[in-house]
């Protein structure tokens, strides 16, 4: 039978499959952060278990720390006190059990989906979970990758594996090639914006056509990070050569088994021939940069264009009405008239050395606009910042006005103190632009690091 | 399922007509600072429900609610029972959405879709997660403008209104887990053999795991 990427990697994983419809599925990677954690072990020490098999798990704090640290900066310099709790009990929990960690100093601390791929963590074939949605930007590796919430969190651990039922297969073919200035960001967006959050829910989105082919791994991670905004816990990619050629320097299996397991990574595609329950087809060869003016993904626009007129007889007005009021908008306004106030270059969407590049690339030589009070760049990882550092990226945002920021989530949703003042506009880089998502009130327009760059000289929305 | 039980929710139902509620919404992020499980319940639509910005040490009594958001008007104040539109739940993974919503008191959620991650996480806590059709969800909703109380039957898969019932499907497995209660570790643990030998036979065929 012609199976499809998701079904080869299910059956790769699959312990059990009970007769009500759902299966045990052994889990290779269990990536942990502080946030979503400590119930969990809490949970696991109540039933005096101990984590099934210790070596699967990586742990490191990304959600509340500090962007701001310095070098003499440790765990007890967290001025917010409660945050402070969350991060010393990840520490203890994982010195308790025994659990790779990456403490707050570490170079290879960051965004735990940044510093999986990054040090080869990730690899070809796995099943990978952690208690975090984004958890799907694994599955540009191939890999059955999913968030998954605190009560499977503590079940991973406790048995490695995980009761689910199999998703659906969608696969989304995307038609031709942008101009090379639209980023794989603007592609997510104008997938999710043409399809609605929802497409995805109860499936796995399988991403291919000549465009995924001809991008980066970086990008590709930026497609898959925001399958879960089109509703797909799950995203994917089929391996290739450019997979093959980004873990090349990052992993480290022996010479013995190497070629076996190129040989496996090889599988990792749909046949040809097999069958999606649903498959889409995508135009995205005249594709303009995109820019969210709501509070769903969804609610996303041609740059050059305008808050939409809500027709009344449409389901949808009072959801887009509430929007358009939360935003601080009009109906019809030009996105163009729009003015910001802050700019964010991080999340674990686009805070790749790439994305980081294509900032630099904009604001070498210019300053920030007058009315940007503030804009940040926060590296994904430790490993992205001294990259950066080493190309003399920092220089560059910091001679424009940037803050140049220790890693971690940041303002993507601001559980640390990078957040948004009541009604301030932010050009954010990140995966969300929900109500309060970057500070109460906030009002959040996600865009590419690309766009985010011209916003933050510009000021606003460059026609 | 042929033990014999019976699960019946009924009580107050409030409606949130909004589609895609995502779970920053339900409980903000603010409050993922906790490391407990419990005491959510004062901030469910935190941001909807008060007018003034609130942190986990903040006592809600001396804030300042939104008098005109639905859980602040009686009887809506001890519902059991929540009706929201499309995709509710959606976005991130927090189970703490699903707490939240515990605490305060909700039983069961009566969407036409929710997120993948929040329709999991209701089943680890006993929320009843009921997807309906629109033209369905529609009806439910002329209900509770009247009654404001609904009963909704598990067992035979049934919301029932004044002169009809609606049936909804739940796939069996979800079903045994709300009226059973059981424990999901415990279950999987009884296959700890099955799971030591697939895990040996993974290992031999793709070391490279280990």
């Amino acid at each position: 039978m012609n199976k499809t990427l998701y079904d080869k990697l299910w059956d790769d994983h699959e312990v059990i499959n009970f007769d009500n419809d759902e299966s045990l599925i052994y889990i290779d990677r269990h990536f942990l952060h502080e946030v979503t954690s400590p119930q969990a072990f809490e949970g696991l020490k109540q039933k005096s278990l101990k984590p099934w098999r210790i070596k699967s798990n990586v742990a490191t704090p990304d959600h509340n720390v500090p962007t701001v640290r310095g070098n003499k900066f440790d765990t007890a310099s967290i001025e917010d006190e409660i945050s402070k709790i969350q991060v010393i009990e990840l520490e203890k929990n994982c010195s308790e059990f025994d659990i790779h960690f990456h403490d707050i100093n570490s170079n290879k601390q960051g965004i735990v989906h940044v510093i999986g791929p990054e040090n080869g963590y990730t690899l070809p074939g796995m099943s990978i979970v952690c208690g975090d949605s984004h958890t799907s930007t694994h599955g540009a590796f191939a890999t059955l990758a999913m968030g998954i919430g605190t009560s499977e969190v503590e079940h991973v651990l406790a048995t490695q594996c995980l009761r689910i039922k199999k998703l659906r297969n969608l696969g989304i073919k995307l038609i031709g090639l942008p101009d090379p200035s639209i980023t794989s960001k603007d592609v997510i967006l104008y997938i999710i914006r043409t399809l609605g959050t929802d497409i995805g829910n109860g499936h796995a989105i399988e991403f291919f056509g000549d465009y995924i082919k001809s991008i980066s791994m970086e990008a590709r991670m930026t497609i898959c990070n925001m399958s879960i905004e089109a509703g797909a816990k799950v995203g994917l990619i089929a391996y290739d050569s450019v997979t093959e050629k980004y873990l090349e320097e990052r992993m480290s299996i022996s010479n013995k088994d190497l070629q076996n397991a190129l040989d496996y990574w090889e599988t990792l595609k749909s046949d040809d021939g097999a069958s999606y329950d649903d498959l889409i087809e995508i135009d995205i060869s005249n594709l303009k940069p995109q820019i969210s003016w709501g509070t769903s993904p969804e609610m996303t626009t041609d740059f050059d264009s305008s808050v939409p007129i809500i027709d009344s007889a449409d389901p949808k007005n009072v959801t887009y009405k509430k929007a358009i009021d939360y935003m601080g908008l009009q109906e019809g306004q030009p996105i163009s008239s729009l003015s910001f106030d802050k700019v964010f270059i991080g999340s674990c969407t686009n805070s790749r050395i790439e994305d980081l590049r294509l900032v630099a690339g904009i604001v070498d030589g210019k300053k920030l606009s007058p009315n940007i009070k503030e804009a940040l760049v926060v590296p994904g990882s430790g490993m992205v910042k001294l990259q950066a550092q080493s190309e003399g990226l920092d220089k560059i945002f910091e001679n424009a006005g940037f803050q140049w920021r220790d890693p971690g989530c940041s303002m993507c949703l601001g559980m640390n103190p990078d957040r948004l003042s009541p009604e301030e506009r932010c050009a954010s880089t990140s995966n969300r632009n929900f109500e309060g998502r970057q500070g109460t009130r906030g009002r959040t327009h996600l865009v590419s690091p690309l766009l985010a760059a011209k916003i933050a000289i510009h000021g606003s929305v460059p026609n | 399922m042929n033990k014999n039980y019976q699960h019946v929710i009924e009580g107050i139902s409030a409606e949130i007509a909004i589609d895609n509620i995502d779970t920053d919404q339900i409980i903000p992020t603010e409050y993922l600072k906790s490391i407990k499980k419990y005491g959510f319940g004062d901030f469910l639509f935190d941001g909807w429900r008060y007018k003034d910005e609130g942190n986990i040490q903040k006592d809600t009594s001396q804030r300042e609610q939104n008098e005109d958001f639905i859980l602040n008007i009686d009887p809506y104040k001890k519902s059991k029972i929540l009706v929201v539109g499309k995709n509710f739940g959606c976005g991130s993974s927090r189970e703490h959405a699903v707490w939240a919503l515990r605490d305060f008191g909700i039983e069961c959620i009566i969407a036409e879709s929710f997120g993948d991650i929040f329709y999991n996480n209701c089943f680890k806590n006993g929320i009843l997660p009921i997807q309906i059709s629109q033209d369905k969800k529609n009806h439910v909703s002329e209900h509770i403008k009247e009654n404001k109380n609904l009963r909704v039957d598990l067992t035979n898969q049934s919301i029932q209104l004044e002169s009809s019932e609606i049936q909804f499907e739940i796939e069996e497995s979800l079903k045994e887990r709300i009226i059973l209660g059981q424990d999901d570790i415990d279950i999987t643990l009884g296959y700890a053999n099955q799971i030591k030998q697939f895990e040996s036979n993974r290992f031999v065929s793709k070391p490279w795991l280990k």
